[in-house]
């Protein structure tokens, strides 16, 4: 019996993968510069003198739900006379520690239904996939795309089906279907609301209260993007547990569209410092 | 922190609930319909944990259409109350649903009603009655204010000193609520 191909685990072409030569096509170097004796590459070990005594350190005093991603986030969707605007931070803490800056909470179910993602990630991102599952297999039994409300409702309903069985998810659905524009909270206690104006995640308190004060139905579409990015920055400046990029969409008649991707950090940060200050001293002029 | 009344007048009832929808120290809407018409002459309001109210009432509501819909023929208010009272103390030692409930009803045999409905699975004919926090408040008023046959303008009068007591004494912001009755002709909601 051949047996050749035990000898080569790493793969049909017949390159063997060694440590040092682990660099993608990129050049990045995958942090695997050290070689063990066998040939197996080996990850470099996380900075600090010890690390696993700064993990023990870091979740110390909290559950075992401690490395649950994503509990800090904000979030925030609103319909407007222009559409949809969605507009998300992307942190992921896991208890005191920054787990990820660049998550993409802004879950593409299809390219015309949204859903965010605020509390677990994972219970998030498997159900709203599943949800997106769900809404293909409608449309091919109905030979109709499904409605923002019946989606809704079937997540909703998944849900409440493990209530009390510890998932954590506060999401908002929204969409185009043949009523109009359309959005939807529903969260782990089988909540769900029909809205104009929803912000959820712990930072969802300071983003209602930019957004709140900056709404109206009639806002130009540039102004209500920008109003969706203005209440993230300013969620993201006061929570801690937010933070990283603000991701924002636009949901059209004819679909959703990504408008933007921006540091919310120090970045943006001087970009409204120089606005106001600017406006400052034109009111100082005047 | 759901409020919700309900008080029977001279072949009327009338229902009024509060409009405020919140989770945590959160506002998330304010202009929810508490009060969930079953059918044409039966309003039921609805107070307990969002998710299972949601559920729990459209059961309600759908098993009220499935048994016209097979017979041909509408249950009365009692009938549609013994039918909700029996699905609660069913849940009660298995899984329960966390809602408490008055419904309210007009029936050509038996005229306007109102049941007290709770989670533990009690049951029972009321003249006017309220569930929640704002019970603390209104029933006292109810009890001072509130008179047998009243009419439609006497009614809202009561009804809108309860509510303005729930308004001044209650800690919690509940700005809007919403009236409904019903009569010998059905379901109109009278103000918000």
């Amino acid at each position: 019996m051949e047996l050749g191909f035990l000898d080569r685990p790493h793969g049909a072409g017949g390159v063997r993968v060694t440590g040092a030569a682990l660099v993608d096509e990129l050049g990045y170097s995958l942090g695997c510069d050290r070689m063990h004796p066998t040939g197996a590459p080996v990850l470099t070990a996380p900075p600090g003198d010890a690390p696993a005594s700064f993990l023990t350190e870091a979740f110390r005093g909290q559950d075992d739900h401690a490395l649950k991603f994503l509990h800090g986030t904000t979030t925030l969707a609103f319909v407007f006379q222009g559409g949809v605007v969605v507009a998300v931070d992307s942190r992921a803490s896991m208890g005191q520690y920054i787990g990820s800056g660049s998550v993409r909470k802004i879950i593409e179910i299809n390219p015309y239904l949204l859903g965010t993602m605020a509390g677990g990630a994972a219970d998030c991102s498997f159900w709203e996939r599943d949800l997106g599952r769900r809404c293909r297999l409608y449309e091919l039994r109905n030979k109709e795309r499904i409605s923002v409300a019946a989606a809704s409702k079937l997540l909703a309903n998944t849900v409440y089906g493990y209530k009390g069985m510890g998932l954590s998810m506060g999401t908002m659905i929204t969409g185009w279907d043949k009523t109009g524009p359309n959005l939807f909270y529903v969260d782990n206690d089988g909540t769900r609301l029909k809205g104009h104006k929803f912000s959820v995640g712990s930072g969802s308190t300071y983003a209602y209260g930019v957004l709140d004060q900056g709404y109206h139905w009639d806002l130009t579409v540039e102004d209500a993007l920008e109003l969706g990015r203005r209440s993230i920055f300013h969620a993201t400046h006061r929570d801690a547990a937010s933070g990283g990029f603000i991701n924002v969409y636009h949901v059209k008649e004819d679909g959703w569209v990504n408008i933007s991707h921006e540091d919310s950090g120090m970045t943006k940060y001087y970009e409204y410092k120089a606005q106001s200050a600017a406006v400052d001293s034109t009111a100082m002029e005047s | 922190m759901d409020s919700i009344i309900a008080l029977t007048g001279d072949g009327f009832v009338m229902c009024a609930a509060d409009m405020t929808n919140a989770r945590s120290i959160v506002v998330m809407k304010e202009d929810m319909d508490k009060i969930m018409e079953l059918d044409r002459h039966r309003l039921l309001c609805m107070a307990g944990e969002p998710g299972d109210v949601a559920q729990f009432t459209e059961y309600v509501q759908k098993n009220v259409h499935l048994y016209q819909l097979r017979t041909g023929v509408s249950q009365s208010t009692r009938a549609i109350a013994n039918f909700t009272r029996n699905e609660l103390a069913k849940s009660l030692r298995k899984n329960p649903y966390s809602v408490n409930l008055l419904l309210g009803g007009y029936d050509q045999h038996d005229g306007p009603e109102v049941f007290y409905l709770d989670y533990l699975g009690t049951l029972h004919k009321m003249p006017f009655s309220a569930q929640g926090y704002c019970a603390y408040f209104i029933l006292a008023t109810l009890d001072r204010y509130y008179k047998p046959n009243m009419s439609e303008q006497e009614a809202l009068e009561v009804m809108r000193k309860a509510i303005d007591e729930v308004r001044i004494r209650f800690l919690i912001k509940q700005p809007d609520f919403l009236i409904k009755v019903v009569d010998k002709n059905g379901i109109r909601t009278v103000s918000k």
